[in-house]
């Protein structure tokens, strides 16, 4: 499988299976376009009767190069993971979010998790929880050495004193399990201080900082119980953050809807307030609430995602760094094929806990009392819920299955595909056209850069 | 070649060979905690 895509002036053909990226001249785009798997030595007269504007032996110089590649297995290759999918079972847990505070000092107005409590009432998790989590992740870790803890809420801030003691647990564990902890934190910077900053970036490995970008947008829906924005309040403070983080990770991280289709801009402003690692994520919700993302919204995404993709370009040709995180694909690098078949692997691999000690699938599933797969007084899972969701992969998604993305997103995300189709093997056509778009982009930059 | 220039080197296929340690990230816990790109993921070997 191929596929083929002009974007800001380049004719690009990605050969799905191997991975293979190309970047062709117009007449061989024109040609491959014309061809399939199926392929002969001699170019075929179809093709050259079809392309008229070209002459005959500008067609076959192209289809000769074209030949090449396709005997090298790097276009029209076969998919061959199939069987490494079918093998696949439940897996050691290895990854954990933590819900160490079911509220928030903030009240934002699409937040999937009822404005902090998850529905299910405020509360706080207790260190004994916490510690509780920690035996539970390192007795069903199995081999893995490398083990994540994503501290997150509501805010986790107002819960930071258990945060603290929940990371001295853990590293006193490490020895003995022959594991390595990576915290991450996730924040919306209201109670940050140079106190908590310090420790954040002592401890986490990497820290997410919630901010939707410019002063006007962020205020309209990251606001206070007595709706007052957190911009002000907060950027000083990611600022010193980012300063004082040396090489660790760290990302900016905004959400954007309907009433910031520029989000380009916010991007913008995040390098402008001298951000360097950023995310912006298309909010997820309902498509009834107003400011919600629906099709007709795309082609206007579509165009502010080619808009900030020339942005980056620009910065990156001029020398500076900046990353956004649905544009970083590393072609050489990456993942594995095996990790590409799953993707999140929530639910398997990757849990969440509640302050009542429930067991999630993720943090996307809190709440919902028919995924509860656990609770940590017993320690014991639902090994039935585990198993589904190990088995949910690229091909046992029907709509995954032929898609030429599936390698760079990997079946989308469970939770929404729920959310949405009541089946966490439906993904949303919304979700993966924006997915398919930022691929594109991703891969057009690094043509551009190559 | 003239017509076609290849920008990655690496072929997702031979990384079977090596691949599965279940060693890398969880991709929702890196930035997104939404929407998933496992392409982005670092691999740790």
């Amino acid at each position: 499988m191929i596929h083929t895509y002009k974007l800001n002036g380049y004719f690009i053909a990605l050969d799905v299976c191997s991975g293979a990226v190309h970047i062709l001249d117009e007449i061989t785009y024109d040609v491959l376009n014309l061809l399939d798997k199926n392929m002969s030595e001699n170019c075929p007269e179809a093709v050259i009767d079809a392309l008229k504007q070209y002459s005959e032996e500008d067609i076959k110089s192209a289809y000769e190069e074209i030949y090449s590649l396709y005997k090298d297995g790097l276009l029209f290759s076969e998919d061959g993971y199939e069987p490494f999918a079918e093998m696949m079972g439940p897996a050691p847990i290895k990854s954990m979010c933590l819900n160490i505070a079911h509220d928030c000092n903030l009240r934002c107005g699409y937040c999937f998790a009822s404005q902090g409590d998850f529905g299910h009432g405020r509360k706080l998790m207790t260190f004994e929880t916490g510690k509780k989590a920690i035996d539970f992740l390192l007795e069903n870790s199995g081999t893995r050495h490398n083990l994540e803890l994503d501290f997150f809420g509501g805010e986790p801030l107002m819960n930071f004193e258990v945060v603290k003691q929940i990371v001295e647990y853990a590293r006193s564990k490490e020895k003995e399990y022959n594991k390595n902890f990576r915290f991450t934190i996730t924040t919306n910077g209201l109670l940050l201080n140079d106190s908590n900053i310090e420790y954040i970036n002592k401890e986490m490995s990497n820290v997410v900082l919630s901010l939707d970008g410019r002063k006007e947008i962020n205020d309209k829906l990251r606001f206070r119980a007595d709706k007052t924005g957190c911009y002000d309040s907060i950027v000083p403070k990611y600022q010193k953050l980012v300063e004082t983080r040396g090489d660790k990770d760290y990302y900016v991280r905004g959400t954007f809807t309907k009433y910031n289709l520029d989000f380009a801009e916010d991007v913008k402003h995040f390098h402008d307030l001298g951000f360097v690692h950023t995310s912006i994520e298309p909010v997820v919700l309902d498509e009834n609430i107003e400011y919600s993302l629906t099709e007709d919204d795309l082609p206007r995404i579509f165009e502010e995602y080619e808009r900030l993709a020339e942005y980056i370009i620009d910065l990156k040709k001029r020398g500076e760094p900046f990353n956004f995180f649905h544009f970083m694909i590393d072609l050489d690098q990456g993942p594995c094929a095996i990790k590409r078949l799953r993707g999140c692997s929530c639910g398997n691999e990757y849990v969440c806990i509640t302050p009542d000690e429930d067991i999630y699938p993720c943090h996307q599933f809190v709440g919902d009392e028919n995924f509860k797969m656990g609770n940590l007084s017993d320690g014991k899972i639902d090994m039935n819920m585990k198993t589904v969701f190990s088995k949910a992969n690229i091909y046992s998604k029907e709509s995954c299955k032929n898609c030429w993305a599936r390698f760079y997103c990997s079946g989308g995300c469970n939770a929404n595909n729920y959310q949405f189709n009541k089946d966490i093997h439906v993904p949303t056509n919304l979700t993966c056209e924006l997915e398919r778009k930022r691929v594109e982009c991703a891969i057009m930059i690094k043509a551009a850069l190559s | 070649m003239k017509h076609i220039k290849t920008i990655n080197k690496e072929n997702l296929k031979e990384t079977v060979k090596k691949g599965g340690c279940g060693e890398c990230q969880a991709s929702c816990q890196s930035a997104c905690k939404t929407s998933c790109t496992v392409a982005n993921q670092k691999c740790e070997k």
